[in-house]
Formats: structure tokens, sequence, C-alpha cells
């Protein structure tokens, strides 16, 4: 797989990737954001990098998974890819291009709708919002507007505000406002995670039917091994932080729709359990045994 | 048996949480003390009642309260159009910020009455000097609500903003502006109660009208029930407009996050 890619340009590429946080900063993060006591990680005040390292391919129309641990990194290089932050080393292309800032080129679906829909606006208004600012013309902004809330399945609720939606409901809005603007990819940051169990496995139905017919590619971050199984072709497991990067990548062998019951499914999703353990036992500099899943045939290598 | 017993019960419950039982209170409290002095100190509840048809009865407390009010919502209105671009602007942008807060947070401490002679040395003694020292006073509680409110905005919507392709601008008008109308409205609020405050500094020198000349003159006639008069109307008039203004807020801003408490 290695050797094919070779020369193809991918998607995304991410090429020895480093970012380090200003160190105050990441503390007080960790305490906030995370609850988690930064002195029991870090013995001294020393910088040191989040991710370190990270060389990443992925390829167009892919659904692609990145797995990990709370607190790996994996926001971390969504909001890279995305623009939202600055990296410290290495390169991050789209289509051969540097990524240096947010754009419609890559749709973003946030874990938390609430704060990043607009309660302001109708389910209409806020998926015609995008289009709006990159001054689409009024009669194809319509039918683009039209198409993707048909899309998600919200056409009987175009005119309700965001305040009258169920928490799966946002998300579709959420979906159908970044497959407006006609994105490259699709990044999608634990967007169910906040879901209850059966809402979640609607939406990940529906999501693989949008992926299918739009053919996007889709980039989304989960630490649900389940989900990872469910959804994926293709899984990045990321290794613990600090010094994270990518400890393996996965194929998932199986046709959709899949059932995570079935022998088979879940012999493989053991697999990538043993897999996960091992890279959050692990950090960017000690390589975890890689030989021992690659028996299993479902690593692609790095 | 019962049911009377309940009913008593929710009504007294009412009568105590709508307010009512306090005014009450006051009342019995204020008609009390007024037993014990001369009206032209303490005019009673019963007095003011008199004073007041009598006010009434002239038609001088309705034209100082058209006229009172006029200035208040002048003023209030000059002091938003001032206070909102300011504190959206100063709450957006960190250049901004440092080159105002600074003014902000020295003036607001000074209250508009320390400005009235300056007010009326600059502006002369007609309308303008007053109409100033309102906008005056609605400027900081406005600008300082919504800097707050525009601090509050959650920085996912930007980011949702630029990745839809919004520009800077774009994203000041369609994601600033509309998610910090809760904290506009709040110094909307808040700059209506300090205007109709500062309307009796206002009207206290150089004025011939108006509830602040009605308060501040009456002492010299010795009807101190037309001071009552003008107090109670003053509060009764900030209270109603106040309701008002959250009715309109709740109903025209009700998907903005605005709740009518
Ligand atoms: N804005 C920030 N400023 C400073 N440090 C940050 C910031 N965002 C994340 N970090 C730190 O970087 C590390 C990785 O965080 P990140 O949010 O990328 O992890 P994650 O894998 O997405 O975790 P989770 O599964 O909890 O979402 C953590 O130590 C975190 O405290
Ligand atoms: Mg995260």
């Amino acid at each position: 797989m290695a050797a094919e890619n070779k020369g193809k340009q991918g998607k995304i590429t991410v090429k020895n990737l480093g970012k380090q946080y200003d160190a105050a900063d990441e503390k007080k993060h960790m305490l906030f954001s995370k609850n988690i006591n930064p002195d029991a990680i870090f013995q001294d005040d020393e910088e040191h990098y989040v991710l370190k390292g990270v060389n990443l391919t992925i390829e167009e129309g892919e659904f692609h998974i990145f797995l990990g641990a709370s607190g790996c990194g994996k926001s971390t290089l969504l909001n890279i890819i995305a623009g939202f932050l600055d990296k410290t080393e290495g390169s991050v292309l789209l289509d051969g291009k540097e990524i240096t800032k947010p754009g419609p080129d890559r749709g973003v679906v946030f874990q938390n709708a609430d704060s990043a829909i607009f309660p302001w606006l109708t389910v209409y208004k806020n998926v015609e919002y995008g289009l709006k600012m990159q001054h689409v013309e009024k009669d194809r902004r319509k039918k683009i507007v039209e198409n993707a809330i048909e899309l998600v399945g919200l056409w009987e609720h175009k005119k309700k505000y965001p305040s009258e939606l169920s928490g799966g409901m946002k998300q579709r809005v959420q979906i159908a406002r970044s497959i407006a603007s006609n994105p490259e990819i699709l990044i999608m940051d634990e967007p169910f995670g906040a879901l209850d169990a059966q809402t979640r496995r609607i939406l990940q139905d529906e999501l693989i039917s949008i992926w299918q017919k739009t053919k996007k590619t889709i980039l989304f971050v989960t630490h649900d091994l389940q989900e990872a199984v469910y959804l994926g072709e293709k899984i990045s497991i990321f290794s613990a932080a600090p010094n994270a990067n990518i400890a393996a990548k996965v194929t998932v062998p199986f046709a959709y729709p899949r059932n995570l019951n079935d022998g088979e499914v879940a012999e493989f999703t053991r697999g990538v359990h043993e897999s996960l353990d091992k890279a959050m036992n692990a950090h960017g500099d000690k390589v975890i045994d890689k030989s021992a899943i690659a028996g299993r045939g479902f690593l692609c290598g790095s | 048996m019962e049911h009377l017993k309940t009913a008593v019960k929710k009504g007294f419950k009412f009568f105590v949480k709508s307010g009512i039982a306090a005014w009450v209170i006051l009342l019995i409290i204020w008609q009390t003390a007024s037993g014990f002095t001369l009206p032209e100190f303490l005019p009673g509840p019963v007095q003011t009642l008199q004073g007041l048809k009598e006010v009434i009865e002239s038609g001088v407390l309705l034209e100082d309260i058209a006229i009172s009010m006029q200035r208040v919502v002048i003023g209030w209105v000059k002091g938003l159009l001032i206070a909102i671009p300011t504190g959206l602007l100063v709450g957006r942008f960190q250049v901004v910020k440092w080159l105002v807060e600074p003014f902000v947070n020295f003036f607001r401490f000074v209250p508009a009455i320390g400005f009235l002679s300056l007010f009326l040395m600059w502006f002369g003694v007609g309308e303008e000097s007053k109409l100033v020292l309102i906008t005056y006073a609605t400027v900081f509680p406005v600008v300082i609500n919504t800097v707050a409110g525009v601090a509050g905005i959650d920085p996912v919507k930007y980011q949702a903003a630029e990745s839809l392709g919004a520009t800077k601008v774009q994203s000041f008008f369609t994601v600033t502006v509309p998610a910090a109308v809760p904290g506009i409205f709040t110094g909307i609020r808040l700059g209506l109660s300090s205007a109709i405050i500062s309307i009796v500094s206002a009207e206290m020198l150089a004025a011939n009208s108006g509830i602040g000349y009605l308060i501040y003159t009456s002492r010299l006639y010795y009807r101190t029930d037309w001071i009552f008069v003008g107090i109670v109307t003053l509060g009764l008039l900030g209270f109603l407009a106040d309701k008002l203004l959250r009715k309109i807020g709740s109903t025209m801003f009700k998907h903005y996050g605005i709740v009518n408490q």
C-alpha cells in the first residue's frame, strides 16, 4: 500500500507535523477543559510537543477515522487541518497546497452543535449562511440549500429555529450547512459524542449514506472504538501525548452497512482495541511493536 | 373547608410574591410615620394623592411627564447610537479595546451630575445640555454590557463562520452583532434606567418644565406632596418603561437568547 501511494498526491498530506502549545496555556487548558491535573503528566515546565512527527496521507473520497485516547491531540490535528490553529513544524497540504487558514473547501462539523449553529437563524438560513457569505447568486443558492436540507432529512423542519430542534437534528443542520458549500473534505470532531445511543446509530447510518451519495472525503474523530469500526474505511490510531503521532493505520475490510455483532467484525474490533491499548501506552519516541497486530492482516503500514 | 384553606393560602402567596405585600407594608409605614409630622415635612399617601389630583387637574403633571420622557428618549437613543457600535468594536477588536477602554474605566466613575456645570457652560442652558447629560449617563452601562456580550461569544461561532467562507468584516456583522444581542439588550435596559435617573440632574438647573423640575422646585413652595408625586411618578415611569422594553425584547429577539425574566 505504501509503495502504491508513492508519488501519488493524497487529498490531504501531513508531513512531519509537530505542534507545541504555549506551556502555560496548555496547563490551563488541561485543568479547565479536560479536568486533568497537568502536574501529574509534566514533571517540569519544559516546553514539549503535543504532536510530533505526524505523517499521514488521506485519499480522495476516503472515510478516515482518527481514533485515540482523550488528550492525545486528535482535535489539535483536526484544528490544524481546518486552519484554526497554526502548526509548529512540518507541513499540511490539501490538494498539494499548504493549509494556512480556514476556508469553505474544508467543511467543519463541530462536536457541540449548540455553540456551532446560529440560534438566531432558521434551519434554512443556517444552511444558506455559507453560500451567502460566498456571494452565490440567489437561484443557485436556493437549489443548493434545498438539496442539502433534503439530504439530511430536515425538509419538514426547515422553517424552525435551532431551539426547536433535538440534538440529532442540530447535528444534521451542521452537516447540511457544511455540505452546501461543496467542500473538498468534511471534518468532524466527535460529532455524535453528545447524542444518545439510538440517535447516534441513526446519524451514523445517515452519514454513511451521505458519504456514499456525495463521495466526499471525510475526516472523523472519535474515541469510540465501535463507532470507528462501524464508519471508517481507514483508521489512524494515535499514541498518547506528549509527542503523540499516529501509531498504527488500519484498513477496515468490511462492506457497508456493517454489523458489529458479526463474528468477523467483532474479532476485528478486538484487534483494533488491542492496538489502541498498545498505542495509548506508547509515545512517539517508543514506536509500538507493529508485528503483533500486523499478523492479523489489517495493518496497512505507516 | 379544605378548598377554602388552600385557596386562601394560594391567594396569600400571590399577595406576597407579586410584590403587592411589600407596597402595602410601605404605604402603612408611610402613612403612620406621616401622622407624627407636619405635611410640609412628610406628607402621607393620602396628602400625596391630593397633591396628585391637583397637578393632574392643572395639567402640569402630564406636561412634565411628556417633556421629561421626550428628553429621556432622545438622550437615551443618542446614547445607544454611540454606545452600541463602540461596545461592539471594543469587544471585537483588541486595538480598539486598548484605545478606548481606559476612558470607559475612568469616566464611568464620574456621574453625569458631575458634568452638570461643564455641560451648561459648553452647551448653554437650552435643551442641548440636558440631552448631552442624559446621553452621557446612558453610554457607560450600554458600552460595558455590549463589550461583555461580545466577550461571551463562543469562539466556535467565529470558526464556523470562517470555515463557511465569511471574511472578518462579514463575521463581524453576521456573528458578533447578533450573538451580542443579549448583552446589548441588558445594556439598553440599564441605559434606560440610568437615563431616567439622570433626568432629575438634567432638569435641576436651567429648566422650567419636567418631572425633575417639579421635584426640584416644589421645595420652594413648601409643596412636599408634589415632590412625592414627582418621585413616585419617576419610579413608576421607569418601572413601566422597563417592563415594556423587556416585553419588546423578549418577543423581537426571542431567538437571540433573550428571556423575559
Ligand atoms: N487551545 C489549547 N491551548 C493549549 N493547550 C491545548 C489547547 N487545545 C488542546 N490543548 C492541549 O493539547 C493536548 C491535546 O488536546 P486535544 O484537544 O487535541 O486532544 P483530543 O485528542 O482531541 O482529546 P479529546 O478526546 O478529549 O477531545 C491536551 O494536553 C490539551 O490540554
Ligand atoms: Mg478533541
